[in-house]
């Protein structure tokens, strides 16, 4: 197998994720698993970008690591005092933990290895704003506008809540 | 028209020509990661430069006058300054993120400062999502703001900070509804074919009214994105010091200072680009000569000049109104901006719809 330069960004894409995904759940600090945690998304949208789907990378950065961690710190930091740190794990706790994700690893590997992969067929060039937008936005086959509107209605049920909690009595 | 792909594509010819192709396109990107910092660094110097000269005219002062001609080389000393400065280490602060912040702030801002098309043929990342990515990579600098509040281990940086994420994270949805608002009217979020399309006019003038008002929403969510007065909260120092950055010396404290500069040249530059035709020259349909005259200018003067226009405008405001108080600027975003940005969007929806533009 020849080394190109898109298997050496793959390789450094990957490590870059699986060190920072590993180090997103051992670390103690909750603030530094969700900068661990924000490394991860960073590492999966290199990887779209590599795959030349943009679309789905900039999504990927604009929800994920723009949005969701965001999030996450403000209400870390809004919650938990400084200086927090995670208890140590107890025996029993750390078993368990460790033969589910055995567990996960091994489904996970056996449906990677079982599993019939089309041949990749790389294609140049992006797709189509065009394209994503009717597909997002048809009735038809192939639509996803039933998903689309149930989002819509579960974000705006979110937004009611929210105010609900917080508005003054 | 200068278009600056021949340069490039006559580099990229003269590199595979001697080398493989993998390890010439490894080349390029190292050369244009170079090029990009350089650059950064340059207009970081001039808008430094810029904002103090602004600033005094508009305090009817004289600014920096002593070192170099009208006190042209005062920002290159204070830059070497900076670098030599020790960078504290704070003791009890959370070392590894309070390391980090600065660098996450620098990456967005690098990030959304590479989509800006200078020339023809002179953009780095042009996605055919252009603007989608855009947005993303300008909403990551709120992570390293909220990191670096939180990570000094103070309470007034930590209020800072929390300002700043409520205000950028309010304020990013009004820049989003400005812009999508020019979309509707091009059909095309990549930023080159942005340009392209103002051949025959630009967009403020193509869309009229919706265009106005969406160009004056932008200019005002701009400002209060990259946390420049009146919406300089997050580091008002009559109440919180400097706020996320208190604890920050050296070049730590260079590189937020650096970013912020940079945001609202980035900030400029988007304006000049999706309202005012980036590098697109003046064109007036009908008048052959005089836009024959127009395309003798190169393009990246145009697309500066058009940008430190934009950029003129926001020291304008920076250096005119005070400051707001917290409450109030969330309710100009929520009850003001957003409804009215939305009302916007439906009235250039009917604009296009039924042809009533340019």
């Amino acid at each position: 197998m020849e080394i190109t330069l898109d298997l050496i960004v793959f390789i450094v894409l990957a490590l870059f994720i699986v060190v920072s995904a590993v180090l997103a759940v051992t670390t103690k600090r909750i603030l530094r698993a969700a900068t661990y945690l924000l490394f991860v998304l960073f590492g999966t949208a290199g990887i779209y970008f590599q795959l030349n789907y943009s679309f789905l990378g900039a999504v990927q950065l604009l929800v994920y690591a723009g949005g969701m961690t965001v999030l996450y710190v403000f209400s870390i930091l809004l919650t938990s005092s400084e200086g927090d740190q995670a208890e140590k794990l107890k025996p029993g706790k750390m078993v368990a933990g460790l033969v589910s994700s055995l567990a996960a690893l091994g489904i996970c590997l056996f449906v990677m290895l079982k599993h019939q992969f089309l041949p990749s067929s790389f294609e140049h060039g992006e797709l189509a704003m065009r394209t994503i937008g009717h597909a997002l936005m048809s009735t038809g086959k192939d639509g996803y506008v039933l998903p689309f509107e149930v989002i819509s209605i579960l974000l705006l049920a979110c937004i009611v809540g929210g105010l609900m909690i917080a508005r003054k009595r | 028209m200068f278009d600056f792909g021949v340069v490039t594509s006559w580099i990229h010819a003269q590199l595979t020509s001697v080398m493989p192709e993998g390890l010439a396109v490894f080349l390029e990107c190292v050369a244009i990661g170079v090029c990009l910092l350089l650059l950064y660094v340059v207009i970081a110097i001039i808008m430094i430069y810029m904002e103090r000269k602004v600033c005094a005219a508009f305090q009817c002062r004289l600014g920096p006058q002593r070192v170099g001609k009208w006190g042209s080389l005062q920002v290159f000393c204070d830059v070497f300054k900076m670098l030599t400065k020790e960078i504290i280490i704070i003791r009890h602060s959370d070392k590894f993120l309070y390391n980090l912040a600065p660098y996450i702030v620098i990456l967005a801002s690098v990030m959304a400062f590479a989509c800006i098309p200078i020339n023809k043929g002179m953009e780095i990342l042009d996605f055919n999502v252009g603007i989608l990515f855009f947005m993303a990579a300008s909403s990551i600098g709120v992570v390293g703001i909220l990191l670096a509040g939180w990570s000094s281990n103070n309470k007034f940086s930590l209020i800072g900070a929390m300002r700043s994420g409520a205000q950028m994270i309010s304020y990013e949805l009004s820049i989003g509804l400005s812009i999508l608002t020019i979309v509707v009217l091009t059909d095309t979020m990549q930023f080159s074919e942005i340009v392209m399309r103002q051949a025959d006019g630009w967009f403020i003038f193509k869309g009229h009214i919706p265009a106005v008002i969406a160009f004056i929403i932008y200019l005002i969510a701009g400002n209060a994105e990259v946390n420049r007065g009146p919406f300089d909260l997050p580091e008002a120092e009559s109440e919180l010091t400097a706020g996320y950055h208190t604890e920050y010396s050296g070049m730590h404290f260079g590189l937020f200072y650096v970013a912020e500069f940079v945001n609202l040249f980035i900030i400029s530059s988007i304006a000049a680009t999706v309202f005012l035709g980036g590098w697109m020259p003046l064109h007036i349909p009908g008048l052959d000569g005089f836009n024959a005259v127009m395309d003798a200018i190169p393009g990246f003067i145009w697309f500066f000049a058009k940008a430190l226009f934009v950029v003129w405008l926001l020291m304008w405001i920076k250096w005119t109104f005070p400051r707001l108080r917290i409450d109030q600027i969330l309710t100009l975003e929520w009850k003001y901006l957003v409804p009215i940005g939305l009302l916007n969007l439906l009235l250039m929806v009917v604009v296009v719809v039924f042809k009533l533009h340019f």
